[in-house]
């Protein structure tokens, strides 16, 4: 594993410095190629976003001048550029690129945007042919590490806790949800979250109102609940206890006069109103009424960012998968280290052993059947005892540092060829069962 | 005795107080727990108080330390009936401290003070106290449901995020504490202001409807009707509830301070 990533970020520089390094996209294929052509340098990526510049690497050697890259390509000395950098290599490199695709390293953590423009880059790199084999392994195990963090923690859904706080200020209000009743102005994706999220912890029913009566209906209908005509929302909106509202009306749609009708009409049993259109559609006013509590998407992201406890707990599980899928990554290319010797070592024995028994039945002439299968239970046997050693060792091995060393004393015992230096090749034979043939 | 174990009954509720004074500013499960524990080992001693009191035949229906005792007893009842049902020890912010005064005060003093009146049907007499208790301690309790709710609905328009994490029931829980605790004290009420007509009638053979202590228990009584009434008419809460609630709640302190300057219902030294 020789990776090598140098960057700047939104922690490391100022803007000043970042707009100096930023690369354009149309320009970043053109770079792709500089990369990969600086000495030493295997194969090469560029991620250029607002908040940071990265370049990605594999090297010959492992320690290739990334810095002098930067420097030569931006025209910058090293004075002016060196203490913004960070610099990552093999295990650390791979734990950036994890942290990074998986919106840990960014400025609002858990963002999904990174993630497209980290593919972005990546197919960019790759229709340029500056990724091929380790770093587009590399990427797709990175890719596949932030689908995962994203589905088994909660750090990526900022939205969905918009909707989660929204049911728990539900339930500071009404105790349980159930039996209540929603009630949905204006068709939108967030609403429909909200929605789904109240409906989840138990709400009875759902009343849909849009100014296009087509929408309210399919939107209903998803819920099983009941469209209403846009003109009715006053006289309705009161069976509502929780109302969802999300128009583009540049005005507040429920203003004062409406919060003292509902609330007479429902006895003065209390409204909780998620207001998460810009503008508002609840009228400061009408949301001072006592029984009235309205909140808008401010107080709601205010609510969801002072969930830090949370936010810490899922970014910490975050972290463990990470730490946990470079140490198999790791693991993994070690093995692929490995692999092609164990093949020629078993190629080779297999070799051996069928000469050998070529040569008996020269000599011996036809066996029996029965007599074929006891040499051939018996040659593979010893074949097999004999390299059980070999193959064992040569796995613990991969997971330590001293693979090459042992992959060289093997290789030199056995007098195995050089054949599989192709890192494709080395692909598939890991795709195999590797491990002693019976 | 049954002063002793109703010290050991107010040791008890002492905790309970120390709870109420730190619940407001933080959030305890433990603490909550043993408040909770604490208060059922003192209404456990305060049982035992009472019981023994009533079977060595000292107990004085109609004095006021008894009184204060039965009363607490009451209200710690109906705070467990509630906890049982809601699973919540916020009421206990109000109900605690109420109960620790009584109980003190109860426990102070061995000299019960005496009803100077005479009185001559004692069945009635009996009737009119625990019913009239019954109707305070729901009063009470009443009272604790809407000063919180007030507080929660507070915290709730204030819209800080440290409302999520209050250690106070949802809105709506409290409201039903409160309206259920009203609901129930004021049948209790009624006939108990009623079985005190009875008792002043055979008593006095008319009764003095410009005596303090009647014309500021009907006045608590017409109090606690238009609570009801008004809760169940417009479903008032809140703010307008919390202060009718706490009319309601001093009218029904000036009554029982009323037996000090009442002609027909006072308490006197024995």
């Amino acid at each position: 594993m020789r990776y090598q990533l140098i960057g700047v970020n939104h922690k490391s520089c100022s803007l000043e410095v970042r707009e100096r390094l930023a690369i354009p996209e149309s320009k970043l294929p053109d770079c792709c190629r500089d990369l990969t052509a600086h000495p030493g340098i295997e194969e090469g990526m560029i991620i250029s976003t607002c908040n940071r510049v990265e370049v990605v690497t594999h090297t010959s050697n492992g320690s290739a001048d990334l810095r002098g890259f930067l420097h030569d390509h931006f025209h910058l000395t090293a004075a002016e550029l060196d203490s913004h950098l960070y610099e990552f290599r093999e295990k650390e490199a791979v734990r950036h690129v994890f942290r990074l695709a998986s919106s840990l390293d960014s400025m609002v953590v858990g963002e999904a945007q990174i993630l497209g423009q980290v593919k972005e880059a990546y197919a960019t790199a790759r229709a340029v042919g500056s990724v091929h084999g380790q770093l587009d392994q590399l990427f797709t195990r990175a890719f596949a590490v932030a689908k995962r963090v994203r589905s088994e923690t909660a750090v990526g859904s900022s939205s969905v806790s918009i909707a989660s706080v929204a049911v728990e200020l539900a339930k500071k209000i009404f105790g349980t949800l159930q039996g209540k009743n929603v009630f949905i102005v204006g068709a939108g994706k967030m609403s429909e979250l909200a929605a789904r999220h109240l409906m989840a912890h138990g709400c009875a029913s759902i009343f849909v109102a849009n100014r296009t009566y087509e929408r309210a209906i399919g939107l209903a209908q998803r819920f099983n609940g009941q469209a209403i005509k846009f003109e009715d929302l006053y006289n309705s909106c009161d069976k509502a206890d929780i109302v969802i509202t999300s128009t583009g009306s540049p005005h507040a749609i429920f203003r004062r006069e409406h919060g003292e009708q509902f609330l007479s009409r429902r006895k003065n049993k209390p409204m909780f109103f998620i207001d998460i259109a810009v503008p508002r559609d609840v009228s400061p006013e009408m949301a001072k009424l006592d029984g009235i509590f309205a909140y808008d998407i401010d107080d709601l992201q205010q609510a969801v960012s002072s969930h830090v406890a949370d936010r810490r707990k899922e970014a910490e599980l975050a972290e463990a998968i990470i730490s946990a899928e470079v140490e198999k990554f790791d693991a993994r290319l070690h093995t692929l280290d490995v692999v092609p010797t164990i093949v020629s070592l078993q190629d080779h024995l297999e070799t051996i052993r069928q000469a050998e028994i070529d040569r008996v039945r020269g000599r011996m002439g036809p066996l029996t059947p029965e007599q074929e299968m006891a040499v051939e239970a018996l040659t593979r046997g010893i074949i097999n005892k004999v390299m059980h050693t070999p193959i064992t060792t040569l796995k613990t091995a991969a997971r330590e540092a001293e693979a090459t060393t042992v992959i060289d004393v093997v290789r030199r015992l056995f007098n195995l060829h050089d054949k599989e230096k192709d890192p494709a090749s080395n692909r598939d034979a890991s795709d195999k069962e590797v491990g002693t043939r019976h | 005795m049954a002063l002793l174990w109703l010290r050991f009954a107010l040791a008890c509720y002492f905790i309970g107080l120390i709870y109420a004074f730190f619940a407001l500013s933080r959030t305890s499960d433990l603490f909550s727990r043993i408040a909770l524990h604490a208060a059922s080992l003192g209404m456990v001693f305060h049982f035992v108080s009472l019981v023994e009191l009533f079977l060595s035949g000292h107990m004085v229906w109609a004095s006021v330390h008894n009184g204060e005792s039965l009363l607490a007893f009451f209200s710690m009842t109906f705070f467990m009936i509630i906890y049982s049902i809601y699973q919540t020890t916020s009421p206990g912010v109000v109900v605690f401290p109420i109960v620790f005064f009584l109980t003190f005060v109860a426990a102070v003093d061995e000299q019960p003070v005496l009803l100077t009146s005479f009185v001559q049907h004692k069945g009635w007499l009996v009737a009119h106290i625990i019913l009239i208790f019954t109707g305070y301690a729901a009063l009470v309790l009443s009272f604790g449901a809407s000063l919180l709710y007030l507080l929660q609905e507070r915290r709730l328009k204030a819209k800080k995020p440290s409302s999520l994490i209050s250690f106070l029931p949802a809105l709506e829980v409290i409201d039903q504490i409160g309206y259920r605790s009203l609901l129930l004290g004021f049948p209790f009420m009624t006939l108990g202001l009623i079985t005190g007509s009875i008792v002043a009638m055979s008593t006095y053979g008319h009764i003095d409807f410009a005596d303090p202590k009647i014309l500021l228990s009907i006045l608590m009584w017409a109090v606690y009707m238009v609570m009801v009434f008004t809760r169940w008419n417009s479903g008032w809460r809140g703010r307008r509830a919390a202060v009718l609630a706490t009319f309601a709640f001093v009218a029904a302190i000036v009554a029982w301070a009323a037996n000090y300057f009442s002609t027909i219902h006072r308490f006197a030294a024995s």
